[in-house]
């Protein structure tokens, strides 16, 4: 059935609480209102009432927090941290406790919370609810990351975020939550570490995180165009993450571009980038090419946040110059 | 550590089960075992043990045993409360009648973590206790609040709140068994501040030097919650020789279980490497 992202999750969300009595769903308006500002958590206080589906105050420690205590303790929390950029008033609650409870509790705890986390640029929100960070969550032992590409993906990957035992962050960009695709009916379950071909090639390897995804499987149309045959890799998990799909498809290809809208410094595309030179290095024809937004923060003004996201054409130019080398 | 507040763990949690929860401070070894932690993997764990109740990879300030519903010692100040509201929330949420007490430092209570949880209590209506102890000083620096004033700031989010001689058993256990009626009986949380001045320093071997040195002779002498107790008639079943033998015993099972402790097995190389998720798929854990 078609149905976009937001249709995915929220349907998602419906079917998780419906199949399992521990799942409540928390954070800031996920009750009132219309079920947050895209409509994520709609229907689900009248279906499941406000004792599983809990609006908490704006206090993001406070909702991290209590969501890894109910987790620690029985329950199958999803919190919502509205924007991925609160994470600068929660971070303890996550990095010192829910990431370590297992580790430091000598494999006594379980910590089955789910943090849904808007990411991304692209709508002009500006520096402080744009950002992308997951570079920084994926560093985290303790936790897992996702960042789903499209409307399947996210079906699958949180209804296994929500049955898995471990911490996970499912970052959820917004520029994408209106994208459709077709998603399976009825259960669906993608398991985590596995990377998933947007497309088939033979030339260049284009992997791309979350909505950068979209923009290679783009570039790789515009590629094609000039008789290039690019292969499109999505991870699809940052942490596990898919090394050996990676470098399976740069095996066939012999070269590859990484397009990630974090940071450049200590990014996604630089670990995919050194993981792929260290154990990689025999397959590669040129040098790996990264594609990221630059070492700023992201500017409210659309002319300028245009200029820091990544572009199919940069994707398109990035390929090329491996291409060329 | 915990000296001269033992009234207040004792008085918290002898009226809960192991269906209640607790989380716990930098100072929590008294909790454990007010709470019902077995002393043995107690000891083990503060060695750093493998047998410990957390594998040796806790330690003294994250030592925690979830079948006692002892969520976690905790080295981030005020990092507990949130946890313990959730915990509250587990409890409200499946009718399991349970009550969380998140204990917090009169340090901690300044933190926004604590107000934080204070407000989420509040307007969750969660079983929840807020049991801060002021033993005067945070870390090295004493708290300059007026007695009191702890109590007042919890009240003010809402919820009914009462200070407590924290070297009185008697009135810590009151005021505690009041709180945990009010939580099962879906009253929502309750603030106790219990006072009582602490008897060592923010470290073990901390000479203290930034207390007056004949404030802290009578903070010691006056804070010893045991003669208090025993003077009490409520205590009048226990005679001297019984007292004695209670006393003999505990000093018994704390000297095998240190020696116990100290000869245990130290954990093997590759436990550096478990536990940190219950499963994972990738190279990063291989």
């Amino acid at each position: 059935m078609k149905m976009s992202i937001r249709e995915a999750i929220n349907l998602t969300l419906h079917e998780e609480m419906a199949r399992d009595s521990r799942v409540i769903v928390m954070g800031e308006d996920v009750a009132s209102g219309q079920g947050g500002v895209y409509g994520i958590t709609a229907g689900l206080p009248e279906k499941f009432g406000v004792a599983r589906v809990i609006d908490t105050p704006i206090t993001e420690s406070a909702i991290v927090g209590a969501a890894g205590g109910a987790a620690l303790t029985g329950l199958r929390p999803v919190a919502e941290l509205m924007f991925v950029d609160f994470l600068g008033v929660c971070l303890d609650q996550l990095l010192n406790q829910i990431a370590k409870f297992r580790y430091m509790f000598g494999g006594q705890a379980r910590t089955p919370v789910v943090i849904r986390t808007m990411i991304g640029a692209g709508e002009g929100t500006g520096p402080q609810h744009s950002q992308i960070l997951y570079p920084m969550l994926a560093a985290i032992p303790g936790i897992k990351v996702v960042a789903p590409s499209n409307a399947a993906d996210a079906k699958g990957l949180l209804a296994e975020a929500i049955r898995q035992d471990d911490p996970v962050v499912f970052c959820e960009h917004k520029a994408l939550y209106m994208t459709e695709c077709d998603v399976p009916e009825g259960d669906y379950v993608i398991p985590f570490g596995r990377a998933r071909t947007v497309v088939e090639g033979s030339d260049i390897t284009l992997c791309g995180l979350s909505r950068m995804a979209v923009l290679a499987a783009e570039a790789a149309a515009q590629l094609a165009a000039d008789g290039i045959s690019a292969e499109v890799i999505d991870p699809r998990t940052l942490s596990p993450l898919d090394e050996q799909g990676i470098l399976d498809s740069v095996a066939k290809t012999g070269r590859l571009v990484v397009v990630d809208e974090s940071n450049p410094l200590c990014s996604m595309a630089s670990e995919i980038a050194a993981a792929v030179a260290e154990f990689g290095f025999d397959y590669l024809d040129a040098p790996i090419q990264r594609v990221t937004a630059p070492h700023t923060p992201v500017p409210a003004t659309p002319c300028l946040e245009k200029e820091y996201v990544p572009s199919v054409s940069d994707i398109v130019e990035a390929a090329k110059k491996a291409l060329d080398y | 550590m915990y000296r001269n507040q033992e009234a207040i763990a004792v008085g918290a949690c002898l009226d809960m089960t192991s269906d209640d929860y607790i989380a716990s401070t930098h100072r929590g070894h008294g909790h454990c075992i007010a709470k019902g932690c077995e002393l043995e993997g107690m000891m083990l764990e503060l060695a750093c043990k493998e047998d410990g109740l957390c594998n040796g990879k806790g330690g003294s300030m994250h030592i925690a045993d979830m079948s006692k519903g002892m969520l976690g010692a905790n080295a981030i100040v005020g990092g507990g409360p949130p946890i313990a509201a959730g915990a509250a929330l587990t409890a409200k949420t499946l009718g399991t009648g349970g009550v969380s007490m998140a204990f917090i430092g009169d340090g901690a209570s300044d933190q926004g973590t604590v107000a934080e949880a204070l407000n989420l209590a509040v307007v969750l209506e969660l079983p929840m206790i807020f049991m801060y102890e002021n033993n005067f000083y945070a870390e090295f620096t004493r708290n300059p609040k007026p007695e009191g004033r702890i109590a007042e700031r919890a009240g003010s989010f809402g919820m009914p709140s009462v200070v407590v001689d924290g070297s009185d058993f008697f009135a810590v256990h009151r005021a505690c068994r009041e709180a945990i009626e009010r939580g099962r009986s879906g009253g929502g949380p309750t603030a106790i501040e219990a006072v009582s001045a602490r008897y060592y320093g923010h470290f073990e071997g901390d000479p203290q030097a930034y207390r007056d040195e004949a404030e802290l002779r009578e903070q010691r002498e006056a804070g010893d919650p045991l003669p208090r107790f025993l003077a009490d008639e409520r205590a009048s079943v226990l005679d001297a020789a019984r007292v004695a033998d209670i006393d003999a015993e505990i000093f018994a099972e704390l000297d095998r279980t240190v020696e116990l402790a100290l000869a245990a097995a130290d954990p093997t190389p590759d436990k550096l490497y478990t536990d940190v998720y219950v499963s994972y798929e990738g190279r990063a854990m291989q």
